[in-house]
């Protein structure tokens, strides 16, 4: 054997001895990245499980079966003089003919909410044609039924949750006689906000966010096509159109929060618009959207091959028939997905509208622009601030349908891509 | 007339205008040889007349409530208006009454003159705008219908109007910047009137009440925000030291290991976590992450409060990992194939290869990602507000409730607030700052970003 090669011999032992160890770290490198990957999904399900585990008790809702019965013949003519709070109390009494003293009543009463007699007049109004003097109501229950109901204290010494001792022994009488039943808690879907957990629903908050994303799309995607059209197809290669481009970039990663300042200084302290409306909160998120609407209709307009731009020319086409005729026909889906995405933000967005007052306790249904209004996330916080217990299975269940919305949004966006996605 | 009225009305006198000139025009052609078609001289008498009766609306829908208050307030006995009882309240309520929220009090002659006068001033407002607008309609539309003819380049002018619409279209990028820079600013100068600007950035206590009453006690305030800054740095922080090792780690794994079916599948899966509204890792934070905190502490017998730096950061370093990961992973593949090549032929492994090739020539743009991430942990918002508290603590110990920027310039506007007081002008100022930071941020990323691009183009 020549030097040489007992030399490169040599070499090539160090190498190998050296192997083992580098395999072993290329495998532990290789599991960390893997592990890094699993611990981002697991907190992604562990979200995701905790809210639907706690989220998915606020679609029932507890009910007391009862019979009513009405002194007389009711029609048109003498429905305005029911007493409903009444005649619910006089069936809860009934079943308890054993209570007499004002106290025990008054516990019992207070086991049913406000909002059944409401409930009642409804079905009454309802069923106004063929009504019976005695027929089965369900009677809406207090939240604090409803907890016990749904056995969220299962300790023993708080199984009856903040019922006193003497409501718990109704409720298990009642429980016992078959008389608690559950339902769909159609409340949840068709009121707006209220202090009574049972009564509470998201159908303001949601109306609240619909006015808002309408006028941001309204506002955001015209503006947003003209702009990126504008910097795309006529802007010449200046100072000043270089310096919109920076900006548009920059504005896209200011926090929301300095849009929620200007929105209050400039919207409703200079232009006097009025506090709380889905006016101001949408013309907040316009702004606050903008750049992402650009950014997305710019990328869209590039991708449009030059080819069919130069055989329009050609062809003898304008500018203008090439741009309205040709870009943007090709375009659109583009510029369509890029503004659903920022929709998507803009729905989930919180904090620029707590500070244009969108944070007020408002139990209507805001039924114009102008109309005080919340929306969907700030719900969500003003719930999870609220210290009633039922609160918490309810705010769990609005972030449920503030999440299938922006599945639905961003299913649309991928629909949409996918399908009218070309490869040049 | 309400605005969308207005506007409709705007929208038919267009078609209309474009209708009349289309015939016009067909006409004219009949005698004459035309050098734009028919179809744009319409169009041309349309757009004059749709696009300055549209923008002179919008600006007189902006102003037209300053205009009115302005009208109001001047002709109003002023020594009538006091600090309890100022003229934007005042103004409020005149609405309501005009509006009929709130029944009118006759005893009150604020309300009673108010109520006239508003209700003239909005007659005189309505008259103007429509004067305004329709008279521009008119004028602009005989205008455009007497240019139409044989000579008239309609193509080109209808060309100029539309180029003008886009570029207009394009400033209101621009002046949103400017309109946040301007009020900030402005009201920030209103804050450090009454209160120093070393005072704000190196005084520390922070306990921003003022007074209800000018006499009462303690009505000062202390403006320092020092422990605000420090609770964001520390917020901050935490969240880098989760989304950094994560984030970078999945994207080397999705980009370098994993095969195009796991990448194709796990990348969306993880960009939802970045889909995900804030104000629901804010509520994960309070009602899951912010008790367990508490719940081991109480394992080694140390008594924690469920607002803590750490739970918060924890939440929003989740937040932030598909962030960093979607950055960091292009940037690592637009590493060119040849250097992976060099160090496989040199006989690195895999491992080595990214460690000491990759990683150090995608650094610039690793480090770039990074600080827009910081700056994103910056400036969220509902998490620290719904799980961090707003204890304005001076401390460094990320167990202990600490409070930030954001949370406070939340706090401190939410509510019925006088907007004049130090108390909300505090908000702007912490505004400002957070403007400046954020932005000094993304400059010097996209910049690092750039150059970084150029190396390898």
């Amino acid at each position: 054997m020549s030097d040489i090669n007992k030399k490169h011999f040599k070499h090539m032992l160090v190498v190998s001895d050296g192997l083992k160890s580098r395999y072993l770290k290329e495998k532990i490198f290789r599991a960390s990245g893997i592990s890094a990957l699993i611990v981002a999904l697991l907190f992604l399900a562990i979200i995701v499980f905790s809210i639907s585990t706690t989220g998915y008790k606020a679609f029932a809702q507890t009910y007391i079966k009862t019979e009513i019965i009405l002194e007389g013949a009711v029609d048109s003519s003498n429905i305005e003089d029911i007493n409903y709070l009444g005649l619910i109390r006089d069936s809860l009494r009934r079943d308890f003919p054993e209570l007499s003293t004002r106290a025990e009543l008054a516990d019992l009463y207070r086991m049913v909410s406000i909002g059944a007699q409401y409930e009642l007049e409804q079905y009454l109004l309802d069923n106004l044609d063929n009504l019976d003097t005695a027929f089965a109501f369900d009677v809406l229950a207090t939240s604090d039924v409803d907890m016990v109901a749904k056995s969220y204290f299962d300790d023993t010494q708080e199984q009856r949750g903040r019922l006193t001792e003497r409501q718990y022994q109704y409720y298990l009488s009642l429980l016992n006689g078959n008389r608690i039943d559950k339902k769909f808690n159609t409340n949840l879907f068709t009121r707006g906000d209220s202090s009574n957990p049972e009564m509470a629903g998201i159908l303001g908050a949601a109306m609240g966010s619909f006015f808002v994303l309408a006028i941001t799309f309204f506002l955001s995607f015209p503006i947003g096509v003209g702009t990126a059209i504008y910097l795309e197809e006529f802007a010449s290669k200046n100072r000043f159109n270089d310096f919109i481009e920076v900006n548009i970039n920059n504005l896209a990663a200011v926090p929301s929060v300095i849009f929620g300042l200007l929105g209050l200084s400039v919207f409703i302290n200079f232009f006097n618009f009025p506090r709380s409306a889905p006016l101001v909160g949408g013309l907040v998120l316009t702004l606050m959207t903008l750049p992402v609407v650009i950014i997305a209709s710019r990328a869209a307009i590039t991708s449009v091959p030059p080819s069919i731009r130069e055989a329009a020319l050609g062809l003898g086409a304008s500018k203008l028939r090439v741009i309205s005729d040709h870009i943007i026909p090709l375009a659109l889906p583009g510029m369509l997905t890029g503004a659903i995405i920022g929709m998507a933000r803009a729905l989930g967005e919180s904090a620029p509208l707590l500070m244009i007052g969108m944070v007020a306790f408002i139990t209507e249904v805001p039924n114009s622009l102008l109309s005080p209004a919340t929306t969907l996330p700030i719900q969500v916080y003003l719930w999870a601030d609220s210290p009633e217990r039922g609160f918490v299975e309810r705010t769990s269940a609005a972030i449920i349908v503030l999440l299938v919305f922006l599945v639905i949004m961003n299913l649309l966006a991928v629909y949409l891509r996918k399908r009218f996605e070309k490869k040049w | 007339m309400s605005f969308e009225v207005n506007l409709a009305y705007i929208f038919i006198a267009s078609i209309a205008l474009y209708f009349i000139a289309k015939n016009r025009a067909l006409n004219l052609r009949s005698r004459h040889k035309f050098i734009a078609t028919v179809g744009y001289h319409a169009l041309f008498v349309s757009l004059i007349t749709f696009v300055p009766s549209v923008v002179i609306l919008i600006f007189w829908t902006l102003l037209e409530g300053s205009f009115l208050q302005w009208m109001v307030l001047r002709s109003l006995p002023i020594e009538l208006i006091t600090i309890d009882y100022t003229s934007n309240y005042l103004f409020n309520e005149i609405i309501n009454i005009a509006n009929g929220v709130i029944p009118i009090d006759s005893s009150n002659t604020l309300h009673v003159i108010g109520v006239q006068r508003y209700e003239d001033a909005a007659a005189l407002s309505r008259g103007i705008k429509i004067i305004i607008v329709f008279g521009s309609i008119a004028l602009l539309g005989f205008y455009g219908l007497f240019k139409i003819g044989p000579n008239f380049n309609a193509r080109l002018s209808s060309e100029v109007i539309i180029r003008r619409v886009l570029a207009g279209l394009s400033v209101i990028a621009v002046l949103t910047t400017f309109g946040i820079l301007l009020s900030i600013l402005f009201e920030s100068l209103r804050f450090f009137q009454s209160v120093s600007i070393s005072e704000f950035l190196f005084g520390t206590q922070w306990s921003p009440q003022t007074a209800i009453r000018e006499d009462q006690v303690g009505s000062s305030g202390a403006f320092g925000a020092v422990p605000v800054f420090l609770g964001t740095f520390l917020i901050a922080i935490v969240a880098m030291m989760v989304a950094i090792p994560f984030g970078l780690m999945s994207a080397i794994y999705l980009s370098e290991y994993s095969n195009a079916n796991v990448r194709d599948f796990m990348k969306p899966l993880l960009e939802v976590l970045a889909g995900i509204p804030t104000v629901v890792y804010g509520y994960f934070a309070a009602l899951v992450v912010g008790p367990f905190i508490r719940e081991m502490g109480s394992i080694f017998e140390w008594e924690l409060t469920s607002e803590s730096a750490l739970a918060v950061g924890l939440v929003m370093g989740v937040m932030i990992i598909p962030f960093v990961s979607s950055i960091s992973g292009d940037v690592i593949t637009a590493v060119p194939k040849s250097l992976r090549e060099g160090s496989y032929g040199c006989g690195a492994t895999k491992s080595e290869t990214i460690l000491k090739v990759v990683i150090p020539a995608a650094l610039p743009g690793i480090i770039a990602g990074v600080l827009l991430a910081v700056s994103r942990a910056i400036g969220e918002t509902m998490i620290v507000v719904m799980a961090a508290g707003l204890a304005a603590n001076l401390t460094l110990n990320p167990l202990k409730p600490v409070t930030t920027v954001t949370a406070q310039i939340v706090t401190l506007l939410v509510g019925d607030q006088e907007f004049d007081s130090t108390k909300t002008l505090a908000a702007f100022a912490l505004g400002l700052v957070l403007f400046i930071v954020t932005l000094t941020l993304n400059i010097i990323a996209l910049h690092v970003v750039r150059k970084y691009r150029e190396q390898y183009e």
